[in-house]
């Protein structure tokens, strides 16, 4: 009980460095920062390159946990940096790796274009046969039509649920939870009529079908969007698209 | 494009887990430990032989046997492919996983029709 009531002066971050220019291996250095129980680990970062060291490179934008931009692993922990206090991982040695499954560039700076990749792949953004004109005024949705997407709409891109994806790092592959959320996001958008062709992509071995239910991409997310149960989801009207073109082979592509 | 035909499996295996966790630990229960310890009394046991030579009984529990299988096939399946890391041999397993599903719903089917 004492022991967690006496707050440090310091503490201790042990950060991952790759500098292709001075190191062919990564290394760990670390950092004695000064603690305060409203830091997140993104200011101990940013003390860090302001007054200690400024070429550690990381990506940050928002500092408020919408960006999705900070997202690195804390104690093998993938989380947001913004959004997460020193405190929580107290007493230290505190270690900031980036995120796994994505090739380093350059210290805690990740190569995403694999993800970026993927987001075209299944095609996340509204599709329609045919834009109405201007002239005929918006799309209207009823409250419910948006609650039937809204959760997946949450979704910041910050690749959390890819670092903590078994299958993912095993087969790059693999399309993954944020991107199959996001097809998801779409699909059950009411002004959307392009889910007949994210299903092509997404019901092949690499979409869907590559998840074996881990679960670990809903527990880091950060915004709540459950990318697990949006594939699970799924792989239900994937399997009756299925069922329903064998039935029926002429009527389905 | 071609579509994966994983929704056949993935229908044996969403079934299997259904159906192993709503009627397996039931039938555990009163089966194995309710009847033999006396907490429930049993019915005479003429009827429920009857019950089993019930041919819509006896098709029920086929099917249930094969659901379960199925299900163990296809964890197993990813278990050593993933878990070990056997993702060259993915035909191998499918084949000897699915494969002892499919023997084990015979045996089964064997035993279950020549109860009674
Ligand atoms: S689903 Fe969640 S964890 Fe994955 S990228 Fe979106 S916000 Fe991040």
């Amino acid at each position: 009980m004492s022991e967690t009531l006496t707050v440090p002066e310091t503490v201790i971050l042990e950060v991952f460095r790759y500098r292709p220019e001075v190191e062919s291996e990564p290394t760990f250095d670390s950092f004695e920062v000064p603690f305060h129980p409203e830091w997140m680990i993104l200011d101990a970062l940013n003390y860090i390159k302001d007054d200690l060291d400024g070429s550690l490179s990381y990506r940050w934008a928002c500092r408020m946990g919408v960006c999705g931009s900070c997202g690195m692993l804390a104690n093998g922990q993938p989380v947001l940096t913004c959004a997460t206090y020193l405190e929580s991982l107290l007493p230290g040695p505190i270690r900031i790796e980036p995120l796994e499954g994505f090739p380093v560039i350059r210290d805690l700076v990740g190569d995403i274009g694999d993800f970026m990749n993927k987001l075209s792949d299944v095609k996340a953004w509204l599709i329609r046969d045919e834009e109405k004109p201007v002239e005929d005024g918006e799309y209207l949705q009823t409250p419910s039509q948006l609650d039937d997407y809204k959760q997946y709409s949450m979704c910041i891109n910050c690749m959390l649920c890819y670092s903590a994806c078994p299958v993912y790092r095993l087969e790059p592959e693999f399309i993954g939870p944020a991107a199959i959320a996001l097809a998801q996001r779409y699909n059950l958008d009411s002004r959307d009529e392009g889910a007949e062709e994210r299903m092509d992509v997404l019901s092949q071995h690499d979409g869907i079908w590559g998840c074996t239910l881990v679960g670990e991409c809903t527990e880091v997310c950060p915004k709540g969007v459950d990318p697990a149960g949006a594939i699970q989801r799924y792989k239900v009207s994937a399997t009756m698209d299925y069922f329903k073109s064998l039935l029926m082979p002429r009527s389905s592509s | 494009m071609k579509r994966s035909r994983e929704p056949i499996i993935w229908v044996l295996f969403g079934g299997g887990g259904m159906a192993s966790a709503l009627f397996l630990p039931v039938l555990i229960l009163v089966l194995f430990i309710a009847l033999p310890l006396g907490w429930v009394q049993s019915a005479p046991i003429d009827d429920l032989q009857w019950l089993v030579r019930h041919p819509l009984t006896r098709l029920g529990l086929i099917v249930f046997v094969m659901l379960c299988l199925f299900h163990w096939a296809h964890r197993f399946r990813y278990t050593l492919y993933d878990g070990l890391q056997l993702s060259h041999l993915n035909e191998v397993i499918a084949v000897l996983t699915y494969g002892m599903a499919m023997v084990g719903t015979v045996v089964g089917a064997y035993l279950i029709w020549g109860v009674g």
